[in-house]
This record gives C-alpha cells, structure tokens and sequence, in this order.
C-alpha cells in the first residue's frame, strides 16, 4: 500500500503483514486446533455409522455422539435426551420456530420476534405469515434491547412461542434472557432463543432462564461448520412439527445420518467453551477496551453501535462518521472485518439491525464491525488500531462531508438529491 | 483387524477425501463475508460444487448442497410437488416419509418397479382436474439389495405424462457411470458418506428449468435455495471423494466377481438361501441374502463376534430392528425377511475380506442353520 | 467482491484529491448523491477563459468504485473543453474501471457529478 503523503506513512512491520489479521468472529470462528485432533479420527479409521446397530463401528460412532451430546448439554445446563443435533444454527432456528407453530396452529397462531433477529429467523417468521400466522416483530430500544414491559403486553393467549436471540450477531449485545424466560413461563408461551452467538460466551442455563428452545452453532463456537443443535425442552413438553423426515433420528425430530465427527467437533468445542469461558472473557474484554479506547481517544467522530455494558467483549461495532463503510473495508484490507452482516454484506442496504437501533442511514453506512476471540493477540489489535485509524484519516481527507463538518456546514440541513 | 461390509451403511472416507477436510478445517472464513478470508472459504465450496456436478455429468450450477441425502431427497418431494407424489415401494425412508401423501408405485418379486402400473397411475392422475403436476421419485439403485431400477423407462414414462422425475441416487453414484443430463431425471440426490466423503454433507442437482427451495431458509446461500451458512470442509471433501470415486469407478466394478464368487460358494452349499434380485442387473458391491432359520440378528450378533461387520438392513431406523419394507414390497415371505442380511462391499474390500466373511456364514450355517424362525 | 487493478489504483493512490475555491468564478462545483446512500461526490473545475479545464479536483464519500470513478474522471476531464467533458458517459467511465453490475451507480454518478459542476459553472458566467 502506497500512502498519499507522508503523514499516513505505516510502521514498516505492518506494511509488509503476509496474512490479513481475521477480526470476523461472529461471521465464524476458526475451528479450535483441539477441535480439529478430536474430530480427525471419525473421518479415517472410526468411520461407523452411528446408527448402525449390528457391529463395533456403529457403537462406537454411537457412543462419541452421546458423549458429544452431554458436552453441549453440558454448556447450557440441560439433559442430553433434550438436544438434538441439526445442521447448523439457521436450520434449529427454522426447525424451532416452523415446527412449534405448526404444531400448535390449532390452539395458538399468535408468535413475537424481535426487529433485529438473525436473518433466517426472520425469514422463518416471513414464511409463517404467507401461512397465516399473526407474527409481531418487537422493536429494540437505542441500545439494541427489548422492553421488557412491551414484551409483557406483547403475549397474548394467542401466542405460541416468543423469539427472541441471547447475543446479537452485529452488535453484540445481550438480551436479559432469565427476565424474558419468567415472563414467557407467566403467560404459558414457549420461549426460543437462537443462542449462536451466546454458547460459549455467555453463562446460559435453560432451567434457571426458562429456556423452551435453544439454537446452537457449531462454527461460532470454535466447532466445524455443517453442525448445530437444537435444543428442546420435555418438561414441560415441547412439541414440534419435524422439518426433515425419513429414518426417525434424533427422536424423530430430525431425521438424517448423523454426521459423527461433526457432533464429536460440536461437543468439543462446548466443553472447551464451558471450561475457559470465564478467563477466555476476562482476556477478550481487555482487548476490546484496548482498542476501543485507542479508537475513541485518537479519532473524533466515532460512534458506538449498542450497548457496551450488555455485550459480550468480542465485539465492537462503530460507526466512522464521514467514511463509508465499504470503502474502509477496502482500504484495511489488511483486517478481515465487516461492514453490516456477513450474510448480507453482498448487498448495499445499509444494516437493518443498525436501522432499527435509530442510527441514520448516514451513519449506518460507516460502520465496522470487528470481532475478537480466542486467537486474536494483543499485537493484531495493536496493529488493527494503526490500520484503522491510518485509513479513516486518509479516507476523511478525501471526504467531502468531512470538509463540510469541518466547515461547520450541518450536513442533515442539506437538501441532497436521491438516487 | 475386522472385515467391514457394511459399505451402503457407511463407507470409510477415502484418503484423499480426508485429507481436504482437514485443510478444510483449517481455513477461517464464512464463505459469505467479502474479505479474503471468506472469498478463500467460497472458492473451496465453488471447486467442490465442480467436482460434485462431474461425478455425474451435470452443471455446477445445478448442485444445491445440503446436509445429507435425506434432506435432499425431503427437498426434492416437499418443496417440489404440486400435485400427488409417485414413489417405488423400495424407496428410502426419507423419500417415502420424505411428504404426506407418498402413493408407492408397486414392485416385482426382484424390487423392480412395475412400469405398467407407474403408466397407470400417471394416467389416473392427468385426468383428475386441479390435480397439479405429478411427481415421480424412483431410485437408480436401492441401499438393501441394490438392484438398479429402470430409470430411463421410468423417464420415458414421466415425460409422457408430464410429471416430474426424482432419481435417488446415493448408493448408485461412485459405482456406476451416471450421466444426469441424458438420463431424462430432473433432480437427483447425492450424499457423501457412501462414496468416501465425510457424513453431513450430501447434494441435490436440479435440472435447468426447475425450481427448489428448501426448507431450511434464511441467509440467502445456495441462491437462496438452501439456508445456512456452508459446512465449508464437509463440501470439500465431498468434492475430493467424488472425484476420487469418479477414478475408481473400474475398481468397484470389479468388486462383482468377489461377490458373485461370494453367491456361488453359499448357494452351491446351502440350496435354501435365497439371494434377492440375484439374476437382475445390480450395484457390483451388494448382496442381500438369507440364511434359512437364522435370525438377522443372529446373524449380525454372531458375525460381530468373528469380526465381521454386516447390517441386518439399513441403518437408519435408529434403534428399533423393523423388518425390511423393501423385502416386504418385493414379496418376500416372513421367514425370508426374518433371516436376511445385507453384505455391501466398497473401497476398502479385498478378496480375503469375502474369503472370510464366506468361510464364517458357512461356519455359522453349519452351526446354527436350519431350524424354524417361528416364534 | 474482488476489485479491478485500474479500481484499486485509484483508491490507493487517487488523483487530484482536493478543494478549489467554489467563491472563484471560474471554478464549477458539483455535489451530487447523498449520504443517507452511502456515497457523496464532489467534483470541482477551474476552466479558462477559453473554455478549457484547466484543473479538477474531487472528494469523494464512497465505495472504492465511488472514489476510483471520480478520481479518474478528474483525469480524463482536465485539458479539455466544458463541451467535450459534458459528453463524458457513465458507461465509458465503467467499462475503463471494468465496475461489475452492482456498481454501475458510482459511474453514474461521476457522470451526473461532471455535469453538475459543468452547468455550474456556466450559471455562474451567465450571472
């Protein structure tokens, strides 16, 4: 990269850096090296079908699944005969939501989500309406959380099941799960909780949060990609409609060969979660103050996206107000980050999560989000920071809304064309 | 070491195969992210998606990953079907149970489909008003006997009729040449694990011109047909082992003469034993065969003890040892469906490994055989 | 999304990166698009008495096809007259960026921003 002028001149070091530094954590997480060595074996000599019930190969596939099952159980503090394995978050949360409505659409037709839900929850409620369900999308206050007031007068005889996720994909924040749970619990609504960001970064327990329905990731928990799980409550009972039939796996909720060194690789990653979570926490939030308050403290004009207290500490997203978003992407090219949801980052709508927090359109545009975890040194955020902050002064000098802010122009009072 | 041949229920990941999961595992990145990280993960998903469309001569493009052959054969049937669904009565579970209104196309004493009756039931169907289009799922060849069904007449017969064709086609890939364009089949379904890829990951092509959306949804991956963020090194190695398979296609091919040796040795000793489909074209690497008086667990329970793993069916009725559906279409009588097992021989098979699996039925036989199953 | 080498050029090393006196009559200032969509372009020309631009500068708020499209139009524009710079078309603009399709808009508006400073400046000669 060659700087424009010497001010934006870069340490040598960081100019020459062979690999981008990965700050994508809630896209997905590297799959833990442990991880890995556990799960190998089950692609080469232990190759049994875990449901195979005549031979050694079989029971032995079968017994690493089980094992696997108590570790994630193990996490959110469940039974093992309530998870059931799934291929990944986006179908839990497709199974969770489709396969409670339609199981009850006789007696409720009512379900509550939230604005800022992950795309595939919404989509799964979208389809539910075209079916005729009654579907309340709830807002989020400025800090990215529910009202839990609003949530109460929200649920109505009517309403079958409320979801509502644990950690936000964009912004991190943490939604008061436990509180939710005893409301859902007064007013006999199931409660979901697509909890892909949560597990492993969050204490969760489905008895004391009164958790219904669960949504697991494997690769945002340092496990492979391909697996998940759901997790579904028997007492009291939930039931639900499967989504996938044929073979009767899984209680009969989700049929389909168990793919055995994925749920060996899920299991994994839960226990290894469950047993460093809280220093892994303790480090990660270090990190992120780090560089957040190198950020603010050498940049004017930046903004934090949600709350910084409910959050989990690998995450920041902040908006570079006068620099948009796509193009710092580009410019720190160096830094694998995001701008909006990975899903989505194809398209140039500004973040609908970001939106419905109240941030302007402008102001949407200019955002970053940066993920830390379990491999990110002290050294990458050091260097992130140069990056960062090298490349939103250069940007800046070459933005005409920052010359207009500087000039003391109010940039809203300006009448701009759309097009 | 133990004699696997159980390969229909699961065959050992090829090495290449695993190999590429295993740098696969190693590479960070959501394949949907723009950066570089994410861009690498997409191409190991894009060269796979290459790999799997040749093991069956069709188009990249047309390959919906999924999470394993039951989901693509639900995908195929439930988002897919407008009006009543046709599928042979030996189809897999996850086609039968795979919608609600399945109506099971008959089959012959060797589990061949009645094209007479498909014809029949395709006319039936045209002529009901407002009925929608119909669909047809009838496999290329079946998982407990593997004999290979018709599936060109089966084309034929659906075009006519203007129906829609659903070939089931995971135990049939890797050991025969399969060429989906000429085929007349508008879907066909493909998984991993049965032709030396990792388990989790199988495949739906769909032809140009069709349309399926699953119903998993939410993300926009799969152009938009198939939600969910891609499991990155079961794709890879899914791609590996179907170019793997591809090379070895010979090499299964010859399994035939192990088995059919394998057929002759037990029929010529045993007159009783009935071997399904045995004069009829099937897979080279299975056999279903019964032991007369013998009871599939038996048989499973004593062949464990010598080392030998075999399956007394398919493996994905988890828990409960039902008697076959396939056997029960084809007309099979009770005693037969009692004390049949299915012997499935894959990559790793070596003459030594049927020597001994011979040696222990006749052993077994000899032992045990010849009393009554009734209870 | 991988960019062009002639995209990544300009936004590393962009020409004519500035700001020229908007109060001077012989400069034209064009400010089109909008932040609420995520990209702004300035695009400002010193023409002389002849009628030749003399000089071009821009600031752009943007993608990288956003600031490459108005970095290289400040390029193309200067040492011609206001008439030839009006003939200027998007597509040009994109077909020398190779801009795939979801980025066509930054070369419509390099266009749109041209003809912006262009008329103004002949509004503020006709004052």
């Amino acid at each position: 990269m060659s700087a424009t002028t010497e001010k934006h001149e870069l340490p040598h070091t960081i100019q020459n850096r062979k690999a981008p530094i990965y700050l994508d954590y809630q896209a997905t997480t590297p799959t833990d090296p442990r991880v890995v060595e556990k799960m190998l074996p089950y692609f080469s000599e232990q190759f049994g079908n875990p449901h195979s019930r005549s031979h050694f190969y079989g029971w032995e596939a079968e017994d690493a699944v089980e094992i696997a099952r108590e570790s994630v159980a193990s996490i959110i503090g469940a039974n093992p005969k309530e998870v059931i394995f799934t291929s990944g978050a986006t179908e839990s949360n497709n199974l969770a939501l489709k396969g409670v409505a339609n199981f009850y659409k006789d007696k409720k037709n009512h379900i509550i989500t939230v604005v800022t839900e992950h795309k595939c929850v919404l989509d799964s409620c979208r389809h539910l309406e075209q079916e005729g369900f009654e579907v309340t999308y709830m807002p989020v206050k400025a800090n990215g959380l529910i009202d839990l007031d609003q949530l109460r007068e929200t649920i109505t005889d009517n309403t079958a099941i409320v979801s509502v996720m644990g950690v936000n994909n964009e912004i991190g924040v943490i939604q008061p799960l436990k509180e939710i749970g005893a409301i859902c619990r007064e007013k006999g609504a199931f409660f979901h909780t697509d909890c892909a960001q949560a597990v492993g970064k969050i204490p969760l327990d489905v008895e004391e949060m009164n958790i219904d329905l669960m949504s697991i990731s494997g690769h945002k928990v340092y496990g492979p990609m391909g697996i998940g799980a759901l997790y579904v409550r028997r007492r009291p009972r939930v039931r639900l409609v499967p989504m996938i039939n044929g073979g009767g796996q899984e209680r009969g909720m989700r049929s389909g060969t168990l793919p055995t060194p994925l749920c060996v690789g899920l299991g994994e990653a839960c226990a290894i979660a469950e047993k460093e979570m809280g220093a892994e926490n303790e480090r990660l939030r270090r990190l992120r103050d780090r560089m957040y308050q190198s950020i603010v403290g050498r940049l004017p004009e930046v903004y934090l996206n949600g709350d910084l207290d409910q959050r989990i500490p690998g995450n920041l997203n902040i908006s570079f107000a006068f620099v948009e978003g796509e193009g710092l992407m580009m410019g720190i090219k160096d830094l694998a980050v995001s701008s909006g949801s990975a899903c989505t980052s194809a398209s140039l709508e500004p973040s609908y999560v970001l939106r419905a927090l109240g941030v302007n359109e402008e102001l949407a545009h200019t955002s970053l989000r940066i993920g830390f975890g379990r491999f990110t040194t002290e050294e990458e955020v050091d260097e992130a920071v140069e990056l960062i902050i090298h490349e939103v002064e250069r940007l800046r000098e070459m933005s005409p809304l920052w010359e207009m802010h500087n000039e003391g122009i109010d940039i809203s009072s300006i009448e701009w064309a759309e097009h | 070491m133990t004699v696997y041949l159980d390969h229909n229920a699961t065959t050992p990941v090829r090495p290449e195969a695993a190999e590429a999961v295993a740098a696969a595992l190693t590479v960070t990145g959501n394949p949907s992210s723009v950066h570089g990280a994410g861009r690498r993960a997409r191409a190991l998903v894009e060269d796979a998606r290459e790999q799997v469309a040749a093991l069956v001569g069709a188009r990249a493009e047309d390959v919906i990953f999924t999470s394993g052959g039951t989901e693509a054969n639900n995908l195929a049937l439930i988002n897919v079907a407008e009006g009543p669904i046709f599928a042979s009565a030996v189809e897999h579970v996850s086609v039968l149970d795979g919608a609600d209104n399945v109506t099971r196309i008959p089959v012959d004493d060797d589990g061949i489909v009645d094209l007479g009756a498909l014809d029949r039931l395709l006319k039936d169907a045209l002529m009901k008003v407002g009925a929608g289009r119909a669909l047809v799922s009838v496999m290329l060849a079946n998982n407990e006997t593997g004999v290979i069904q018709p599936v060109r007449k089966v084309a034929e017969l659906a075009a006519e009729h203007d129906a829609v064709f659903h070939c089931d086609a995971v135990q049939a890939a890797g050991k025969q040449d399969i060429d989906f364009p000429s085929l007349g089949v508008h879907m066909m379904t493909l998984s991993a694990h049965k032709i030396g890829g990792p388990p989790g990951v199988g495949a739906l092509i769909v032809a140009p011109g069709h349309q399926a959306t699953a119903a998993i949804r939410g993300g926009g991956q799969e152009r938009s047909r198939r939600g969910g963020t891609e499991n990155i090194s079961g794709i890879a190695g899914f791609g590996r082992a179907a170019e793997a398979a591809t090379a070895d296609i010979e090499h299964l091919r010859g399994l035939a003469s192990l088995r059919d040796r394998m057929e002759d040795e037990i029929a010529a000793a045993v007159p009783g034993v009935r071997i399904f489909a045995r004069g009829r074209d099937r897979l080279p690497t299975t056999s279903c065969l019964t032991m007369p008086g013998v009871s599939s667990e038996t048989q499973v329970m004593a062949f464990d003890l010598d080392g030998i793993a075999v399956s007394a069916g398919a493996a994905c009725s988890s828990g409960k040892v039902s008697p076959s559906h396939v056997l029960a279409a084809m007309g099979a009588d009770e005693d037969e469906i009692k004390s049949a097992i299915r012997v499935s021989l894959g990559w790793t098979t070596t003459a030594e490994d049927i020597e001994k699996f011979t040696a222990a039925w006749t052993r077994l036989h000899a032992r045990v055989g010849g009393g009554s199953l009734a209870a | 999304m991988a960019y062009s080498e002639k995209v990544i050029d300009h936004y590393e090393k962009p020409r004519n990166v500035g700001t020229l006196d908007k109060n001077d009559a012989s400069v034209g200032t064009g400010l089109v698009g909008a932040p609420a969509c995520g990209d702004v372009m300035k695009l400002q020309i010193k023409v002389s008495e002849d009628g030749i631009i003399e000089d071009a500068k821009f600031k752009t708020f943007g993608c990288g096809s956003a600031i490459a499209s108005s970095s290289l139009i400040t390029e193309w524009v200067k040492g011609k007259t206001i008439e030839e710079a009006g003939t200027i078309k998007n597509t040009q603009i994109a077909e020398e960026l190779a801009l795939p399709p979801v980025k066509i808009h930054c070369s419509v508006l390099a266009e749109d921003a041209i003809k912006a400073a262009i008329s103004d400046y002949k509004a503020k000669k006709g004052a």
